[in-house]
């Protein structure tokens, strides 16, 4: 266990230090100079010049490559160009926003998906597995921010419950900032509460087709008894690889539904530093979100060995 | 109930492909006379949906756009497929070596970005477009491909007939291309379906968000981002692009699942 814990923290290592120089070289490269953007047309050169050397865009692209990842390890990730204030700090406000958003959908497609997919599998082939399967072809179909515009217009709109968009922040409230995320995370927790419901279902229809589940039928059990007592633990192992890998769509589907709700989120900052030039805040929240996903990939991993030692050897 | 599935999924899939077909000799307005007094008409017997907030009839608009749509996904598929599919080819053949760890690794680094980060950089290099959108989606096809074909043709390594292949003196290159890449046809094809829905969703994606297609070209996720703006008023504009992709998508969906039911006889009698 110890050898692959260090295999795939090799691994992990390389892949990050790869991702951080594809996303330094794309982004280098764009076509533009921050300094004679942010001072407009009628900038004198040595404004632009000093403002250059300011932000350290004077310096050759592997020094600057260098800076970025050396402060990307210490937490610092450079100042932003537009807001001059500390990328970290922005990061650190916006990320109290995405991740609660991930996290609230993901617990809410976990709720919603576990008992569908439970009930469907032990009424295979009957109407409520015909109707909860016909369900979650639609809810895969769905483009999750049409139905995010469709909860606004009935929730928000017609019957006034939630509003439209817009986060009052924690401070006021967990209910209050919980109130303001939950039409947001259903949008995004209903495209994987019918993928997860699906694999929910075949997983355990798998496992019950198992030998052991005929012994424990064999023994006495009822089909219901074993399925809860033998298959469910056996049928999760690939409900959870399904649901880590979920985690990175959320957060990126975020950046999407953040949109439709003008919730300040890590989404919102990217498309705003997009539109800004706002070149190193760009680098270092697309750096961020590759670390999460990455992140939970890793622990997925080793999760996934110690749950199936099988797995250690190989690869 | 299967059969069923897949023929409504064939009979969506073949409306919306019609639809953009003929949108390239005939729509039933044109799209580009904007007409203020027209706005907001709700769906009657001339604007059969109604019109959008510069009078422009909606169907024509939603018929243009699903060549968009079509053209995107189609062409983010084949870039999938082009490079996925010898990566993941070669990658079997040359199994357990250093080319086949190599491939592996660059495929898990793209899984590593989501599909949308890597449209959100490249268009922040170089700009919003329908062609930035078609690589980004293209790029995240690429692994799915290689992954897909690499566990199918591993399978078929094993196997006698490519033994035999071998001892007839076939290189490497002409048994992954003769022999192999005919086996592995069919599941190409049920994923080339399900990346096909996924692109649409993609790009209709970047389009709201302002990355994609770029006015005045009609897309779906562009006419809705206009729509939302204007929820509040006329809520019925937000209606027909939505369903136009979640209809779109269903079909494929549902295309994909009988076509892999149909052509893998081994699962028609499961799940």
């Amino acid at each position: 266990m110890l050898h692959y814990i260090f295999k795939r923290t090799l691994i992990l290592l390389a892949t990050l230090f790869v991702a951080s120089l594809v996303v330094f070289v794309t982004i280098e490269v764009v076509p533009g100079d921050p300094a004679s953007y942010m001072l407009g047309l009628n900038a004198q050169e040595d404004t632009v010049a000093a403002l250059r050397a300011e932000l350290g865009l004077d310096k050759s692209r592997p020094a600057r490559y260098w800076t970025w990842l050396s402060g990307l390890v210490t937490g610092d990730f450079g100042t932003s160009y537009t807001y001059r204030t500390p990328v970290a700090d922005m990061v650190g406000d916006r990320l109290w926003v995405s991740l609660p958003l991930a996290i609230y959908a993901l617990v809410l497609a976990t709720l919603i998906a576990f008992p569908a997919g439970v009930y469907a599998a032990s009424r295979r082939g009957g109407i409520t597995d015909t109707v909860v399967m016909a369900l979650t072809q639609l809810g895969v179909a769905i483009p999750n921010f049409w139905f995010a515009m469709l909860l606004v217009l009935l929730f928000a709109i017609k019957l006034g419950w939630f509003s439209a968009g817009g986060f009052p922040g924690w401070d006021a409230g967990v209910w209050q900032a919980m109130k303001s995320l939950t039409l947001p995370a259903i949008a995004l927790a209903l495209p994987q509460a019918s993928i997860l419901t699906r694999v929910m279902r075949s997983s355990l229809l798998d496992v019950l087709n198992e030998d052991f589940i005929r012994t424990a039928r064999a023994k006495g059990l009822s089909r219901r008894q074993a399925l809860w007592k033998h298959a469910l633990r056996n049928a999760m192992v690939p409900v959870l690889t399904i649901m880590g890998l979920q985690f990175s769509f959320l957060l990126a589907g975020a950046i999407i539904i953040e949109n439709v709700f003008f919730l300040p989120g890590l989404g919102r900052l990217i498309f705003q530093s997009i539109a800004s030039r706002d070149l190193i805040v760009v680098e270092s929240v697309v750096m961020i979100l590759v670390l999460a996903v990455v992140l939970v990939t890793f622990a997925i991993d080793l999760a996934y060995a110690w749950v199936d030692p099988r797995l250690r050897g190989s690869r | 109930m299967r059969l069923r599935s897949f023929i409504l999924g064939a009979l969506l899939v073949l409306i919306f492909f019609s639809a953009a077909l003929i949108s390239y000799v005939w729509t039933p307005f044109d799209i580009t006379q904007i007409d203020i007094k027209l706005r907001f008409k709700s769906p009657d017997f001339t604007y059969w949906l109604g019109t959008d907030h510069y009078g422009r009839d909606m169907l024509s608009m939603l018929m243009i756009g699903a060549r968009t749509s079509i053209a995107v996904a189609i062409v983010a598929v084949g870039i999938g497929m082009l490079f996925g599919v010898p990566l993941g080819l070669a990658a079997a053949a040359y199994r357990g070596r250093f080319l086949d760890e190599a491939i592996m690794r660059g495929n898990d680094l793209v899984f590593a970005f989501p599909a949308l980060l890597i449209a959100i950089m490249i268009t922040a290099v170089y700009g919003p477009g329908a062609l930035n959108a078609i690589i980004a989606i293209g790029i995240f096809n690429i692994p799915v491909f290689a992954r897909l074909s690499r566990g199918a043709a591993l399978s078929l390594w094993k196997r006698d007939f490519i033994l035999a292949a071998r001892a007839a003196g076939k290189g490497v290159t002409r048994i992954s291309f003769e022999h192999i890449l005919p086996n592995i046809a069919n599941l190409l094809i049920v994923q080339g379906t399900i990346q096909f829905s996924l692109g649409i969703l993609a790009e209709a994606g970047l389009s709201f968000v302002g990355l994609g297609t770029q006015p005045p070209i009609p897309s779906w996720g562009r006419m809705l981002a206009d729509s939302q703006t204007l929820i509040y008023t006329e809520p019925q504009l937000a209606l027909f692009p939505g369903l136009a992709i979640l209809l779109t998508v269903l079909g494929l969906n549902l295309l994909g699942d009988g076509l892999r039911d149909w052509l893998d006889p081994r699962l028609r009698h499961e799940r």
